[in-house]
């Protein structure tokens, strides 16, 4: 069982939950950017959560398999259609040997997930079968997709069935603008007062780069810092730092202009201040964002965060619960 | 005579031009081919081109240059 890539989309790639372990010696979780969305994608074929499917951002690709199995897409609405006939989302389907699933123009959200029953058996490195393309790592070959490429499917579970379906109220939507819920911190001592109140005021929208390693934001006020003697190490640029460990979620200011907040493929440290971090149950949210669509910062305190997080795990279990019966 | 548009296959910003100084790929009146390359759309820091999807006359483009465009929206209209 294999599927061939007969066009590969914008930036398919292979992600299953991510590479932890390795963020210190400088390599990414990477994995599903929203990874509820790829969870439930596999709970749908009746595989692991954590196995490996398709990431498919702004473009879909156009799949041919080559034997029968389930198949299911979930995340952002680019509508799958097998065939040329559209299918449901967030529900299992069967294709037979020589269909193809190719996909409609990018309706809502940005990223859409599919799973295949059996999973994409591309070989595991360091613990994952992820794909980081900064270090060529993991995946198809360590990149995106390209046209005439054959994925491996491995064995579908007893549990693979058509027909299985997500009840709508555990299908998360993107809210317009989206609320990006941070606990400001880590550096936030080095801009004013007033820079701190506009941040979390000001609208953004987010910009054409953003990707997996960073989702980059624009149109709010320029940053201003409370002045100081650049320490020993740090540039000359007030958003300049001694060297400091990058965590996932966090928010870089370069300049004091564009915030980043750093994603799965994250780089791991660097010399730009940071106003605090993403909370990590907002992570995937920020997967489904679209280019220009706004969003906004919202402090939240740590127990918040946790709070959220909680949820965020009920609400995964839930999922768990309904698919697994 | 009838009118089809060229949607945008991605969100992201559209150019009408290779590059700043260069000349736009076509313009208004233009006779274009399925397949040429009308324009580009930027998004995750790199450039992808929109190829027509039907033969005709350009009537109109419907975005600029450098406008932010979402995935399914029109950039020009063809007669054809």
């Amino acid at each position: 069982m294999a599927i061939k890539v007969v066009s590969p989309g914008l930036s398919t790639t292979v992600q299953d939950l991510g590479r932890p372990g390795y963020y210190h010696i400088g390599i990414p979780l990477s994995g599903a950017m929203d990874r509820a969305a790829l969870a439930a994608a596999n709970l749908l074929v009746g595989n692991d959560e954590s196995a490996a499917g398709l990431e498919v951002v702004f473009m879909g690709p156009e799949l041919e398999f080559t034997a029968p199995t389930i198949v299911a897409v979930t995340g952002g609405e680019i509508p799958p259609k097998l065939n040329g006939t559209p299918c449901e989302t967030w529900a299992s389907f069967a294709v037979k040997s020589g269909d193809v699933l190719s996909f409609d123009f990018l309706k809502a959200g940005a990223r859409a997930y599919i799973a295949i029953a059996g999973g994409v058996d591309v070989p595991v490195v360091l613990g994952s079968r992820s794909t980081y393309t900064l270090g060529a790592l993991g995946g198809h070959e360590g990149r995106k997709l390209m046209a005439g490429d054959v994925l491996p499917v491995g064995v579908a579970s007893s549990k693979a069935r058509a027909g299985r379906s997500l009840e709508q109220k555990l299908r998360r939507k993107t809210s317009n603008p989206a609320e990006l819920r941070m606990l400001p911190g880590l550096y936030w001592h080095r801009i004013t007062e007033e820079a701190g109140k506009h941040f979390l005021s000001d609208t953004w929208k987010v910009a054409p780069e953003a990707d997996r390693i960073g989702y980059r934001f624009r149109g709010g006020k320029p940053i201003d810092f409370v002045p100081r003697t650049p320490p020993f190490g740090a540039g000359s640029d007030p958003s300049n730092i001694v060297d400091a460990c990058y965590p996932y979620g966090s928010i870089q200011v370069p300049s004091g202009t564009e915030p980043i907040v750093l994603h799965r493929d994250a780089v791991s440290g660097g010399g730009y201040f940071m106003v605090g971090a993403v909370i990590a149950a907002d992570m995937d949210l920020i997967a489904q964002l679209q280019p220009h669509m706004p969003a906004r910062f919202v402090a939240v305190d740590m127990p918040t965060a946790l709070a959220a997080r909680k949820d965020m795990n009920a609400q995964a279990a839930a999922v768990r619960a309904s698919l697994q019966s | 005579m009838a009118t089809k548009d060229i949607l945008s296959p991605l969100p992201g910003t559209f150019y009408r031009k290779p590059s700043p100084d260069a000349a736009p790929y076509k313009n208004e009146g233009d006779v274009v081919k399925k397949g040429d390359v009308i324009g580009l759309i930027e998004v995750m820091k790199s450039f992808h081109e929109v190829q027509s999807d039907a033969d005709g006359t350009i009537a109109s483009f419907v975005a600029e240059n450098e406008e932010p465009v979402m995935a399914g929206q029109p950039l020009i209209t063809l007669n054809i």
